[in-house]
């Protein structure tokens, strides 16, 4: 009983939100629009459900002393601070529980939850990605090795993608004739991302898209099972 | 017979160094390189351009600050173009921190325009989750999904909203998109489904996956692709903002990574000789 419910309810919402698309007209209409309030109310849930989760792991961690677990303690403390001056002070024009904070705006500027977003927050998260460069450059030296022929078409393909994405490759063709404007760089690899690069992206979308009518059609029926969490 | 030295790998701490020194330096002394503009920026450019002054116009704030370089500046950019057209524009965001990231993007670009008033010229309606059904929901009614802007001000109040239902009084939309939810449910929907022009910006390495929605059906108009599509948006609206300046260290970084490309397989051929000889 516990999984035929959840199975059910599955099927008539899936039968009915699929119905609606090709019916546009009451009684699909109206029901569908409800569903969709519904997914959006849940969704909301779904944020604060995250953020427990998050405590929960991180807490376990600590109080586990897994590996690692001074960073995870970090994590939760960074956590506490933006979520005590959210509560307290508020963000933007809202005010918190201590109200503005107009103390503590007169000395930095702003709102200490906007400080610490703008002035700790932004710069990690940058740093974080910015990182990504310095490993692809070292894993580019290792990995972006010419073994086959078409290990030698990829790399070939890479570097005057790369050259044709940046400036360099628009200055070191820039002297080219305007007849001859085809073989500017920029021109060579919007030719590549236009034509090769398309046509696999096409057949990817296409593969992928025919994979989630499989799987929603799966679900819808009952056989795909393991969203409902648990063993079968 | 005496065995070869196999040549060694460089310290990957070394390959570091010289790409650090290789992207701080073009930041501190620009070298000026120049950029041609591609036909995605300037479909995009043109689509603005084309769109009558005074309609009301979206930007989409889907995207945190990991990929601030890449997507602030078209953010600004693609503002004080709007503005420039005397476009009226709602920020929404489809990722929480994208409210920050809009409020950052208006408050740099009012001190270019600082005769451009909340509620007439520009509104936050801030974050909502949900993403794909979110936008299907504005497409029905904005204000049943947006009751109160980011700051808690009831819609009814902001001037500028009181001609805006759905999707239909929007001139065009502008999803800047890192990742899901964004800029494809954006395609899927307001234009798949309510026709409305839409087109967007989005990190370089996810440029490639949206090329095949610029087609025929004009699925998407144009696209702004990482670091080079922000600063060849700035060159078309004649700014000279932080993509522009970006735009030196990040090719002397593509540069690098080539030369490093260079250098493995150079010590890679060499291993494979020394290894035939023995």
């Amino acid at each position: 009983m516990k999984r035929t419910i959840p199975l059910i309810i599955t099927f008539i919402i899936g039968i009915i939100v699929l119905s609606s698309e090709f019916i546009p007209h009451k009684p699909f209409s109206s029901v569908n629009e409800s569903l969709e309030n519904w997914f959006l109310v849940i969704s909301g849930f779904a944020i604060l459900l995250g953020q427990l989760s998050l405590l929960r792991v991180n807490t376990f961690k600590v109080t586990e002393k897994a590996e690692n677990w001074q960073y995870y303690l970090a994590g939760l403390i960074s956590f506490a601070i933006m979520l005590l001056c959210g509560i307290f002070w508020g963000t933007q024009d809202a005010a918190g529980l201590l109200g503005n904070g107009d103390k503590i705006i007169s000395s930095l500027g702003t709102k200490p939850f906007e400080y610490l977003f703008v002035n700790v927050y932004q710069h990690l998260s940058a740093t974080m990605f910015a990182l990504l460069a310095f490993f692809i450059a070292s894993a580019a030296y290792r990995a972006f090795i010419v073994r086959s022929f078409e290990s030698t078409l990829l790399m070939i393909a890479a570097v005057v993608v790369m050259l044709g994405r940046t400036s360099v490759g628009t200055t070191m063709t820039a002297w080219l004739p305007q007849h001859l404007k085809f073989l500017h760089l920029p021109n060579i690899a919007d030719f590549i991302m236009n034509y090769p690069n398309n046509a696999a992206q096409r057949a990817i979308l296409i593969s992928a898209a025919l994979g989630i009518v499989g799987s929603s059609l799966r679900i819808l029926l009952g056989i795909e099972r393991s969203y409902l969490g648990g063993k079968d | 017979m005496s065995q070869k030295k196999l040549p060694k790998q460089i310290d990957r701490r070394y390959i570091y160094l010289v790409l650090l020194i290789g992207v701080a330096v073009p930041l501190l002394v620009p070298i000026g390189f120049i950029s041609e503009v591609s036909g995605l920026a300037q479909q995009v450019y043109d689509m603005v351009e084309s769109t009558p002054a005074n309609s009301v116009v979206m930007i989409s704030f889907d995207y945190d600050p990991s990929t601030i370089t890449e997507l602030q500046p078209m953010a600004k950019a693609l503002i004080e173009h709007a503005w420039k057209k005397k476009h009226r524009v709602i920020a929404v965001a489809l990722w929480p921190q994208g409210v920050q990231m809009a409020e950052l993007a208006f408050a740099d670009v009012l001190k270019r325009y600082p005769e451009k008033v909340y509620g007439i010229d520009y509104v936050n309606l801030g974050f909502k989750s949900g993403g794909m059904v979110t936008i299907q929901a504005m497409g029905r009614n904005f204000k049943e999904v947006f009751p109160t802007d980011s700051k808690g001000t009831p819609i009814s109040q902001l001037k500028m909203m009181d001609s805006v239902r759905n999707f239909n009084q929007i001139g065009y939309v502008v999803s800047l998109s890192a990742g899901d939810p964004g800029l494809k449910g954006y395609i899927m929907t307001a234009h798949d489904m309510y026709r409305v022009r839409v087109s967007g910006g989005c990190t370089a390495i996810s440029t490639p996956g949206f090329l095949p929605y610029i087609n025929d059906q004009s699925q998407l108009t144009g696209l702004l692709g990482g670091l080079k599509g922000a600063a060849e948006y700035e060159s078309l609206i004649d700014v000279k903002g932080t993509a522009t300046s970006g735009m030196d260290a990040q090719s002397i970084a593509h540069l690098l990574i080539i030369v490093f490309i260079i250098m493995g397989n150079l010590r890679a051929q060499r291993i494979r000789k020394i290894s035939k000889e023995s």
